[in-house]
């Protein structure tokens, strides 16, 4: 077993010998141990190597166990603190319990209560952050949809994801805005061997610069006005897992290079810190930006497009592979009608012939939002047109570059519906023969059963 | 192969150093002897915990590694401390050559029990054979049945084996090349 990973423990204490006994005895234990003889020695300890635990003792020249416990906690809230007292002073002891401290021991200590004790804590420790991380992944995985399509652009997205997956591979992923880059993201963290570990999203676009680096890279406590605690970056937070930076396009040059050496040294340092942390992470990242042409705008290093561009997936925007939108809508209304608890199953022909002849230029999210309105005022079992707010491009006579076919298609569609599906009826109405609507409804590949989610 | 050699520290009763030289190369493979020479501990002692320094009487074997021995191990019936605990079995120089383990709190009559001759040696074994381990760079073992479990009380002991699991008996060959 490696020394530190049973534990990193800094021992605070003024006499010689109780600093070079209780190393060395912890050394033998297994620990990763260092020793300091006064308060100042052991914020210098702090500020240059993560500790796990604190053995302190309470009477110190100059800053006493308490007042240094108090600090060492102001800097790092996760440490344990074990407070060494003699006999007299356990009601100092008690204070210092009640500041936070782990527990106290009195001198000389019982080696087997001493080993237990300092056993138990770091358990205790490691079960806690592995809660924290456990939670962190199960809040990521809450997935708020999967990837819907049979097209062959999405096919070939499927098959990218599948190959990329399971390599430790840094993926760029390319596509508009609402095409799903976060579910690819997402499908590629579940499809590795990193999946045990957390996924973090970072979406830098919305972050200032220093936002962005203090959430990158964590900071130091007092690296700037309001950093009260030291700060976890979200490369230390995916520990083993993945990174996903959205909107990579975004982030200014400064922040590019600094992203460009954690992706080739796969060290970070917290901001206003100079201790070097190693990180294990996997990188996705994605963009909406054509990466490309900000290079030769000279908006983007080149070198750091090269380390992202690693395996690319480009994703198709929706007017690319109208024949998902009934899958995609089918997705969408059964996903609504479980969670608005309605009982909502179908969408009208009609519907979905207007759904498709749109031009979604905020691709799947769009289609999304406009299922999810429809469900919230429908009425009926089933989904019409009226149900949807979608660009009225017959009414208004603004047919944006429709052909007359589709106009036509559209507008018999839509009476057909009107006439309850009879197309006796409708053909009257549209003032054609049965015989020629049966065709036109033929080569539109109409059938009489509506579209019905499953 | 040079000698494992056992250095008596004050009077040593119960014939516990023939035992050790004779076990002691079953589980170790190394030539074991006694040295004819007895250390006296009356130095560290300290008058108010009424025991004696361990580090202090570690310090004072050094004189016997004379670069013959492969290992020399101190046995003693003192009790011993280090200034920071309780007590202790005993103690190694971590990548050094020199160990030492005490009888006192072995024995069942150190807790009020009767003498039991078979568990006293099979304990005092077991840490002789964990000090050792430590002057081999060996830290304690995470497997409660190896000889180099932590165990800080008699208890402990009395589970774990003398021999070492099979991570840290490779450990041991391989610091010693």
């Amino acid at each position: 077993m490696k020394l530190s990973k049973k534990g990193s423990l800094l021992i605070v204490d003024d006499e010689l010998t109780v600093r070079d006994s209780l190393g060395k005895w912890f050394h033998e234990e297994g620990y990763e141990v260092a020793t300091a003889e006064s308060a100042s020695e052991a914020l210098t300890r702090m500020a240059e190597s993560r500790w796990d635990l604190a053995l302190v003792d309470i009477k110190m020249h100059g800053t006493d166990g308490i007042e240094l416990q108090r600090r060492l906690r102001e800097i790092d809230p996760g440490l344990l603190v074990i407070i060494m007292t003699g006999y007299a002073s356990v009601e100092t002891a008690v204070a210092a319990l009640k500041n936070g401290a782990y527990d106290y021991v009195t001198k000389p200590l019982d080696p087997d209560e001493i080993a237990h004790l300092v056993k138990n804590a770091l358990s205790h420790k490691c079960t806690q952050q592995e809660n924290e991380r456990l939670k962190e992944t199960v809040a990521e995985a809450v997935r708020p949809g999967e990837l819907v399509g049979n097209s062959s652009p999405m096919r070939k997205v499927f098959e990218a994801i599948e190959t990329v997956a399971p390599t430790d591979a840094t993926v760029l992923i390319t596509g508009e805005s609402g095409t799903g880059k976060e579910l690819v993201a997402r499908a590629i963290h579940s499809g590795s061997t990193r999946r045990f570990h957390p996924l973090v999203v970072l979406h830098c676009g919305a972050l200032t610069e220093t936002l962005l680096e203090s959430e990158l890279f964590g900071y130091e406590k007092g690296a700037f006005t309001g950093a009260q605690y030291r700060k976890k970056g979200k490369f230390e937070i995916a520990e083993g897992g993945t990174v996903f930076l959205d909107e990579i396009g975004d982030i200014t040059l400064k922040t590019q290079t600094d992203l460009l050496r954690v992706l080739q040294e796969r060290e970070i340092s917290r901001v206003g810190g100079n201790q070097i942390l190693k990180v294990d992470f996997r990188c996705v990242a994605a963009t909406n930006k054509n990466l490309e042409k900000l290079i030769e705008e000279g908006r983007f290093r080149s070198d750091l497009f090269y380390r992202l561009n690693v395996f690319r997936i480009e994703l198709p925007p929706l007017r690319e592979r109208r024949e998902d939108i009934p899958l995609l809508v089918n997705h969408f209304v059964q996903k609504f009608s479980s969670s608005m608890n309605k009982r909502i199953t179908q969408v009208s022909p009609s519907a979905m012939n207007q759904l498709q002849q749109q031009p979604w230029p905020g691709n799947v999210r769009e289609l999304e939002n406009a299922v999810e309105r429809a469900m919230v005022v429908a009425q009926e079992p089933m989904l019409r047109d009226q149900d949807f707010a979608l660009r009225q491009t017959i009414a208004n006579g603004s047919n944006g570059g429709k052909t007359l076919e589709e106009v036509e298609r559209g507008y018999i569609l839509r009476v057909l519906e009107e006439c309850g599906q009879n197309q006796s009826r409708a053909a009257e109405k549209l003032g054609i023969d049965r015989v020629t609507l049966h065709h036109k409804l033929k080569r539109y590949g109409w059938t009489r059963t509506p579209v019905e989610s499953r | 192969m040079r000698p494992l050699r056992l250095l008596p520290i004050g009077e040593v009763n119960d014939g516990v150093l023939p035992f050790l030289r004779s076990a002691l190369p079953q589980h170790l493979q190394v030539p074991c002897e006694i040295i004819p020479v007895v250390l006296d501990p009356s130095a560290t002692f300290h008058a108010e915990r009424g025991q004696y320094h361990s580090s202090q009487l570690l310090a004072g074997m050094q004189r016997f590694d004379d670069g013959e021995s492969w290992r020399v191990l101190g046995v003693t019936d003192v009790d011993l401390y280090i200034p920071i605990l309780t007590f202790v079995f005993g103690e190694a120089q971590m990548r050094g050559s020199c160990a030492l383990v005490s009888a006192r709190r072995l024995r069942q009559e150190f807790y009020g029990l009767a003498p039991d001759q078979a568990l006293l040696e099979q304990r005092l074994l077991k840490e002789a054979i964990h000090e050792i381990g430590h002057t081999c760079t060996l830290t304690h073992c995470e497997n409660y049945l190896c000889a180099m479990a932590a165990s800080h009380a008699v208890e402990w002991i009395d589970i774990k084996d003398a021999g070492l699991c099979r991570e840290c008996r490779e450990k041991m060959e391989g610091s010693l090349g």
